[in-house]
């Protein structure tokens, strides 16, 4: 159990030695110093509070997700946890013996072999040796390095690297664990394991904080989340809803994108782009969808130029930059004629329980197609995430674990019982 | 593998609840500092396989990928006294009481250089841990102790020299012998101290980096390494008592060749390594916690 109360963290920004000027003052007073501390620290000076009277509670068992942008203090809370630094108001009461994973591989050393980074990093993670005798062959198996064991971690590849630390990392089991963005690196199917060995280890009772940027992984993994905002909680609850909070409020992806002046906005003397807008079924303007309801992609452009043949159409990006589809403007109302000036708006809806969970990046173009001319192509004009809940009537059928694929369609399935007869078709003869 | 959930989550936690019950007395309060506590002892002792972990690395990793080896930990010492048997006792003709100038030289530097290497690496350890600083917590005072402990292995190996020169010399054995592991652990404390209260002040000031070599090399002559304290004129010897290493090296000596103990000395450097390892300890301390963050 984790209880946090009021808790503030405060730091000096600008120099914070320009107090002592030489090296003879600096030893003046760093003999002083047991006796000034305190003193100092209550000087007047350029302050900010990474976090600010954050309180909150997460109970034994409970698996928790962290998130906020970059500089909410995500890191600065879950390094005063860890106790690596300490607060600077509040305090921080824990139950259980904390293990923190701030890093992957922390105090791996190059020049030693992967049997003794596993001894040393295991006991610098927090293991007693008899925990790690018994562990090892676990360790070794689940990092997938049994041949190189005895190398040093030098002429190891990355991925072996990251492998083994994650290993002994995924094997601490302390009674309450705290997660930094450790998953972000690694091959994606590791990084599953991972994902799944931490599962196992909240379904054991083991309290869990988990700093993440993967909304998918978040709402996996943790039934709660508490979003960071500015060093403040901005909103604590279940992950669905604290995530969809996140990236709806701005703080995340742009579910909309607008130029207002037209003459710096994409595009060229014949047309050019105005907004472009994610909406959800009911017409709200959303980033996060739900896996099975429909999207909409919304383009407004102008057209300066009458006369000539336009075709919107959108490029779909998933996080890890793979094209995934193109779709052009096939309306018949304008397909194949040239269009007056003015304003259009074009939408593209994307069928629910088509795209799998994850980021989609969307690009917005309009192009002539004879002769070919791109008037613009914004590439990253708008992004959505995709999100499947474990409710059971998606793709995902309730199964909680990782479902590899860019897509994830609802598929009709027949399936017919046949014969009662259970003879192998080793039995029947070919023919 | 592939496993179905249903629901489990908040029955989960539920279950949870019953393994501690809220009623169990918290393990860790982390705190703005209440500023002048003792080394957290108990704590320490928790975490005595990470410092032996942590001084196995130093001795590991030190000679790795080196030709020689831990046979530096043998040259370094030789060498000097090869360099300071030229110098001091053939040319300068430093008198040595009565024992041939090599061995004196060496008696002297085998103490010595266990020293000056433990303050050295001792000091350098926080600020070349930073990684393991900013990432994990465990009582950072590991760092400094677990450099001076490696050190004491560089320390034995580097003693077997003197046996050997003890044989070749034939110096007899005497009941002295039973002070050296008393001034074994004296020197390093004594090494912890200053290693400690360095490496804590190294990461504030990296100027300590720079001034440290300068300040042993310097520390070397008034150690009574190379020559005797009884070669000083009687009214300047008090300062060198002030000296804990200077009273350190001459009973090395005195317990290796069975001559008399300067046991006033002794007394004064024990006083001076107790008051220096409290001190060093508690200011290691009132800044421990801040190390994560001017690192």
């Amino acid at each position: 159990m984790i209880r946090v109360e009021n808790v503030g963290k405060r730091y000096r920004i600008g120099q914070p030695q320009a107090a002592y000027s030489t090296l003879r003052e600096s030893l003046v007073a760093a003999v002083r110093s047991p006796f000034k501390t305190l003193t100092r620290n209550n000087e007047p000076a350029e302050f900010v509070w990474a976090i600010e009277d954050v309180s909150f509670e997460v109970k034994p068992g409970e698996v928790v997700g962290l998130i906020g942008r970059n500089g909410a203090g995500k890191s600065t809370l879950l390094k005063m946890l860890s106790r690596i630094t300490e607060p600077t108001k509040g305090r921080i009461l824990l139950y259980g013996r904390v293990g923190s994973l701030l890093e992957v591989g922390t105090g791996f050393h190059a020049e030693l072999t992967g049997r003794e980074n596993i001894y040393l990093n295991g006991a610098i993670l927090g293991m007693a040796r008899n925990e790690i005798v018994r562990k090892f062959d676990e360790i070794v198996s689940f990092a997938e390095v049994e041949k190189f064991i005895d190398t040093p971690v030098k002429h190891y590849s990355s991925g072996m690297y990251l492998r083994l630390a994650f290993a002994v990392a995924a094997h601490l089991e302390p009674e309450i664990l705290l997660v930094d963005e450790v998953l972000a690196v690694g091959d994606a199917r590791f990084q599953r394991k991972c994902l799944d060995k931490m599962q196992d280890v909240g379904n054991q009772g083991h309290t869990i904080l988990f700093v993440s940027h993967n909304m998918a992984a978040i709402t996996r993994l943790c039934p709660r989340t508490i979003l960071l905002d500015q060093g403040h909680v901005l909103s604590d609850g279940p992950s669905h809803q604290v995530a969809s909070e996140y990236l709806s409020g701005g703080l995340g992806t742009t579910a909309a994108r607008e130029w207002p002046d037209v003459s710096k906005a994409p595009g060229d003397e014949i047309v050019r782009l105005l907004a472009v807008r994610v909406r959800a079924e009911n017409g709200e303007v959303h980033d996060v969808m739900d896996i099975r309801k429909p999207v909409a992609i919304e383009m407004e452009f102008v057209v300066l130029q009458g006369g000539h043949e336009l075709t919107p159409n959108y490029h779909f990006f998933n996080e890890h930059g793979v094209y995934l589809f193109v779709t052009g403007d096939n309306d018949p109302a304008w397909f194949d004629r040239p269009r007056p000036g003015g304003r259009f708006v074009s939408t593209a809806w994307i069928p629910g329980n088509l795209l799998a969970e994850g980021t989609f990046i969307v690009g917005a173009a309009v192009t002539t197609r004879d002769p070919e001319i791109i008037h613009f192509f914004e590439r990253e004009a708008v992004a959505f995430q995709v999100i499947d809940s474990m409710d059971g009537d998606s793709a995902r059928g309730g199964y909680s674990g990782h479902i590899p694929g860019v897509v994830r369609p609802m598929l009709t399935w027949d399936t017919r019982y046949t014969s009662e007869q259970c003879e192998t078709m080793v039995d029947v003869a070919p023919r | 593998m592939t496993r179905f959930i249903t629901e489990n989550t908040g029955a989960a936690s539920a279950g949870g609840c019953n393994l501690l019950p809220p009623s169990v007395q918290p393990l860790v309060i982390v705190e703005p500092g209440k500023s002048l506590t003792a080394l957290n002892l108990r704590e320490l002792w928790t975490y005595r396989e990470l410092l032996y972990f942590l001084t196995w690395r130093d001795v590991k990793v030190r000679y790795k990928q080196t030709l020689l080896g831990a046979t530096w930990a043998i040259l370094q010492p030789v060498f000097m006294m090869i360099v300071f048997s030229l110098f001091f006792g053939r040319l300068a003709g430093v008198e040595s009481k009565g024992i041939p100038y090599a061995l004196f030289a060496l008696a002297g530097l085998v103490p010595w250089t266990f020293f000056a290497n433990a303050v050295t690496n001792s000091g350098n350890s926080l600020v070349g841990s930073a990684n393991l600083i900013t990432k994990v917590y465990f009582p950072r005072a590991l760092v400094p102790a677990a450099a001076v402990a490696a050190g004491l292995v560089d320390f034995v190996i580097a003693f077997l020299t003197l046996v050997v020169a003890m044989l070749y010399y034939k110096v007899g054995l005497t009941l002295n012998l039973l002070m050296l592991p008393v001034l074994v652990v004296l020197t390093t404390l004594f090494a912890l101290a200053v290693g400690m209260w360095m490496s804590a002040l190294n990461v504030k000031y990296r100027d300590v980096r720079f001034a440290l070599p300068f300040v042993i090399q310097i520390w070397l002559f008034v150690s009574s390494v190379i020559v005797p304290s009884t070669a000083l004129p009687h009214e300047w010897r008090w300062l060198l008592s002030l000296n804990p290493m200077s009273a350190i090296v001459e009973s090395f000596r005195a317990a290796l060749f069975g001559q008399p103990f300067p046991w006033q000395a002794l007394g004064i450097a024990t006083v001076i390594t107790a008051v220096a390892l409290v001190y060093s300890a508690y200011s290691f301390k009132r800044v421990e916690k801040t190390f994560a963050d001017i690192i």
